[in-house]
């Protein structure tokens, strides 16, 4: 019955987040039947030994024997929770043996997966619109809880993850896995799962990581093997596709509307979360592009920083995370927009041989 | 059993002889520490208002699903400098005011040991609270990056006004350390003849504690903001793997001093409780000696268990079972606490005067956030808690209805002493039941929320949490209005009303009631006799 309670703790899919559970209700149990003696007790005392009833007054106010017995008894109720809370753990903390290996990465504020075994990499962003977050149109079922490309595993697998993060601390948590595991900057964490049966499985950021910490929803799909081998398959031949379509662009002219509108879908998407929708900024937190010397004059420094971010400040390297054509598009987008007006088109090309000069 | 000297008049008059500064100068200079102690309670009420009001923007963001009020940068600084205000700007400065009004009454001394230094321990936070609100104002904000302020988040992604956040936690740290070395050498030094430890006033042993764990802890959190200072600003990488340092030994660090720091805001409350109950149920304390005992294991127990509010950043297995085991041990003194608590009504001839209902209230509601506390002791568990509405539920019952409700208890059971008026009853009564309605409203459902997987700190929710959330900030809302009543009674009782006698209660030990009411300006020039 507890476990079908919407406000209780998720029973979760797999075996340790049935473990976890457990553990939860008997805890809980103990806390309320020690609370139902004590408070009683104490209303029992309340309601009785009242002046007002003409109750007098005690004068005890020691007794070593009772005193020593509410030492004792709760020290052997805790031994009763440690045992199991132990063995839970040992199973939560033991790592050996997995399936698949998948590298988590967090960074302000989206999520990168990366399949060791497989040669397969990308990153999960929020989905929900922005217009919903603002009010403005009707929320979607999955409100903040929906991501462009979600994490796909398979199921009745030992899959192990590896937690890093590219900037703050995150911490990546699904709670039907009931896994939590914090990502740290230059360190690597390990968690893992086992997934019994194919869904849908949805979770948060759940370390404060900035602005958006309430932004950076993870969204696991668990498939059955051959259904997942098939996915697989289809993701490399994506990207195979998309990387010869990125050789065909490279000698290619984007005309300047096709650069513009693609630039802001980008933009908004990417960047604007920091630098503003209108190009502003946040003074300061976060520079404006709108008038910035190096957006008006700098051409090579403007790809840059985009390509490979700003250490030590909250810009993010882009270069992986987006296809050229976008690249090439953002740039473009942010030297004529705003009354930027440089004139100014990027190519693919442009970008592509900032890539090279730096590698 | 005490012979008490206090000659109000002729005293009163000797110090105009001295040329005693009047009007706003009296209270600037003042080395009194019953002078002191108001400030001190005042202030802090005052920031109790301005946080709270930080809470209802918070709460009012929360109210709907969507942002509609604020950014969420801005609402990451309110719910930093609102848990920054409650935390060194109410909780501690309202203990530090009961102390400063109450040890020396207590224990028969004529003020406290150091009174200088306790006008500068007092008169520097409103400059800390001052700058750190300011910071608000600053282009890019005040300080966005919680309470905990984490780094790297705090080291190298936050706003400019990081250093004035530094420098005003260096004053709150300065301030509370010199406020426990008073504490201290007052109360090893300034006892009535007679007065040997175990005669000692349980508020006093309390606080005594209090102020050892403060000197030992103030000066690592004062290390830890010093090196997020020269990280952001030197170069130095004490928390930056890329240049050989670890941001998770900011987190060790801060929690060395984190963990003590919670105890620090609720152990003088069990001092509080410990002398209420007794006095309305009308017999002593049961269990003096375990008491102290117990509140002295809690307080040992509170620095080998940092590491509790970190499982989830990756320690090996080992470090995770101990601090698992040490944390679960501390629910053992506690639960020692509170049966004494019990038993002392038990048999009793009670009466519930306002004092009475807080300290009733407290005892319950305290014990419901030990039993989270609990929960949360359980690693496996915590990995799920961590970091959601539980977390904030749980600490919100032991500082809201622990901390603060023990508070007012003091304020109620005390007032009477300072103004010399009984307060009114039926206003105190109306905060009473609003209080304990609407904090219950308010707390209770973030329980739920963080099993149903709410994380903490977020700005905006998924659409299965808007219900929730919804009576949370209802609850939220009457709790802060219901302030206003306490406001108000406070008003009136120091304007006047019905005279208290020099023991106002009836069941009420110790030597502050042998004073007469209220308590004149100088008291104890020459020492109780203690039997
Ligand atoms: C029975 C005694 C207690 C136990 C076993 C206990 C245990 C814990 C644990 C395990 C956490 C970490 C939760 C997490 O982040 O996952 C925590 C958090 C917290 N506790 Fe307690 N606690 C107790 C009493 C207190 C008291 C007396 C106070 C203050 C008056 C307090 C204040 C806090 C605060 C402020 C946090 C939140 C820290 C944060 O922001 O991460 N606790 N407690
Ligand atoms: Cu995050």
């Amino acid at each position: 019955m507890a476990e079908d309670m919407p406000l209780n703790l998720t029973k979760g899919v797999t075996e340790v987040s049935g473990r976890v559970y457990d553990l939860h209700m008997t805890i809980f149990y103990i806390c309320c039947v020690i609370g139902f003696i004590v408070f009683g007790a104490m209303f029992y005392a309340i309601i009785k030994h009242r002046k007002s009833r003409g109750a007098v007054a005690a004068n005890f106010h020691e007794s070593t024997k009772i005193e020593i017995l509410w030492t004792a008894i709760p020290l052997v109720i805790l031994v009763g929770m440690a045992i199991p809370a132990t063995s839970t753990l040992i199973a939560m903390e033991n790592t050996d043996d997995a399936d698949v290996t998948i590298q988590v990465t967090g960074s302000q504020w989206k999520w990168h997966y990366r399949y060791f075994e497989d040669d397969l990499e990308y990153f999960s962003v929020l989905a929900t619109p922005r217009q919903q977050i603002d009010n403005k149109l009707e929320k979607s079922e999955n409100y903040l809880l929906e991501v462009d490309r979600p994490l796909v595993i398979p199921i009745n697998k030992k899959v192990r993850f590896l937690m890093t993060s590219d900037d703050v601390i995150h911490s990546w948590w699904v709670p039907e896995f009931a896994v939590k595991k914090d990502a740290n900057p230059g360190f690597i964490n390990e968690a893992w799962t086992n997934v019994p049966k194919p869904g849908i499985y949805r979770g948060q950021c759940a370390e404060l990581c900035g602005k958006d910490h309430g932004f950076m929803p993870i969204v696991v799909i668990a498939k059955e093997q051959a259904d997942y081998d098939q996915w697989m398959a289809e993701q490399k031949a994506e990207q195979a596709a998309v990387a010869e379509e990125e050789q065909r662009l490279l000698a290619l002219q984007m005309s300047e509307q096709e650069l513009m509108e693609l630039g802001e879908q980008v933009y908004l998407a990417s960047c604007a979360a920091c630098h503003q929708p209108n190009g502003q900024g946040l003074p300061g937190m976060f520079p404006a592009l709108r008038g910035s010397p190096m957006v008006l004059e700098d051409k090579v420094a403007h790809i840059d920083i985009v390509l490979h971010g700003k250490a030590g400040t909250a810009m993010p390297p882009f270069g992986k995370q987006l296809a050229l054509k976008e690249l090439a598009a953002v740039v473009t987008y942010e030297r004529n927009a705003w009354g930027n007006d440089t004139g100014e088109l990027i190519q693919a090309s442009d970008i592509q041989s900032r890539r090279n000069a730096s590698n | 059993m005490t012979e008490s000297n206090t000659t109000d008049d002729q005293h009163a008059g000797e110090h105009e002889h001295h040329g005693a500064p009047k009007g706003i100068m009296r209270w600037v200079l003042t080395t009194n520490h019953k002078d002191i102690g108001t400030l001190y309670l005042l202030f802090a009420f005052a920031m109790f208002l301005l946080g709270g009001a930080m809470a209802m923007i918070i709460r009012a963001e929360l109210f709907q699903p969507g942002l509609q009020l604020v950014e969420p940068n801005f609402f990451n600084q309110m719910t930093t400098v609102h848990g920054l205000i409650m935390v060194f700007g109410a909780v501690m400065p309202a203990f530090t005011g009961l102390a400063n009004w109450m040890i020396p009454m207590m224990i028969g001394a004529p003020d406290m040991a150091l009174p200088r230094m306790n006008n500068w321990s007092f008169w520097i936070l409103p400059f800390a609270f001052t700058m750190l609100v300011a910071s608000l104002f600053m282009e890019g904000g005040g300080p966005n990056f919680g309470w905990t302020f984490y780094a790297p988040l705090s080291t190298t992604y936050s706003p400019d006004s990081t250093a004035l956040f530094v420098f005003a936690v260096h004053i709150m740290g300065i301030s509370s350390i010199m406020g426990a070395i008073n504490v201290i050498v007052t109360i090893v030094n300034l006892r009535a003849p007679g007065m040997n430890w175990m005669k000692l006033p349980l508020f006093v042993w309390t606080w005594l504690i209090t102020a050892f764990l403060l000197i030992a802890v103030m000066p690592v959190l004062a290390g830890v903001v010093t090196m997020v200072l020269t990280d952001k600003y030197f170069g130095t990488s004490f928390f930056d793997a890329a240049g050989g340092g670890d941001p998770v030994m900011f987190q060790h660090i801060f929690w060395f001093f984190g963990h003590p720091e919670v105890y620090i805001m609720i152990l003088p409350s069990f001092g509080i409780v410990s002398a209420i109950i007794p006095a309305f149920a009308r017999k002593p304390l049961f269990g003096y000696a375990s008491m102290v005992y117990a509140t002295a294991s809690i307080a040992g127990l509170s620095f080998i268990v940092w590491a509790h509010h970190m499982f989830t950043t990756g320690m090996p297995l080992f470090g995770e079972l101990f601090f698992m085991y040490c944390t679960m041990l501390i629910a053992v003194p506690t639960g020692v606490k509170v049966f004494n608590w019990v038993a002392t009504m038990w048999r009793g001839s009670m009466t519930f005067e306002v004092p009475m209902l807080f300290a009733l209230a407290f005892v319950v509601l305290f014990t419901i956030g030990g039993f989270s506390g609990l929960m949360l002791a359980i690693t496996p568990v915590d990995f799920q808690y961590h970091d959601t509405y539980f977390v904030v539920a749980h600490f919100h019952y032991v500082l809201v209805t622990g901390a603060i409700f023990s508070i007012f208890a003091a304020a109620y059971y005390w007032l009477p002493k300072w103004t010399g008026h009984m307060y009114h009853e039926g206003l105190a009564q109306a905060h009473f039941w609003c209080s304990l309605i609407s904090v219950n409203v308010l707390f209770f459902p973030m329980h739920f929320l963080g099993l149903a997987g709410m994380p903490r700190r977020i700005p905006d929710y998924a659409l299965q949490f808007a219900d929730v959330n919804q009576i949370v900030s209802i609850g939220g809302f009457a709790f802060g209005v219901s302030q206003f009543i306490f406001l108000a009674v406070i008003i009136k009782a120091a304007k006047g009303g019905e005279k208290s006698p020099a023991k106002t209660w009836e069941g009420a030990e110790g030597l502050e009631w042998d004073v007469p009411s209220p308590a004149p300006y100088h008291t104890f020039e020459t020492p109780p006799e203690i039997k």
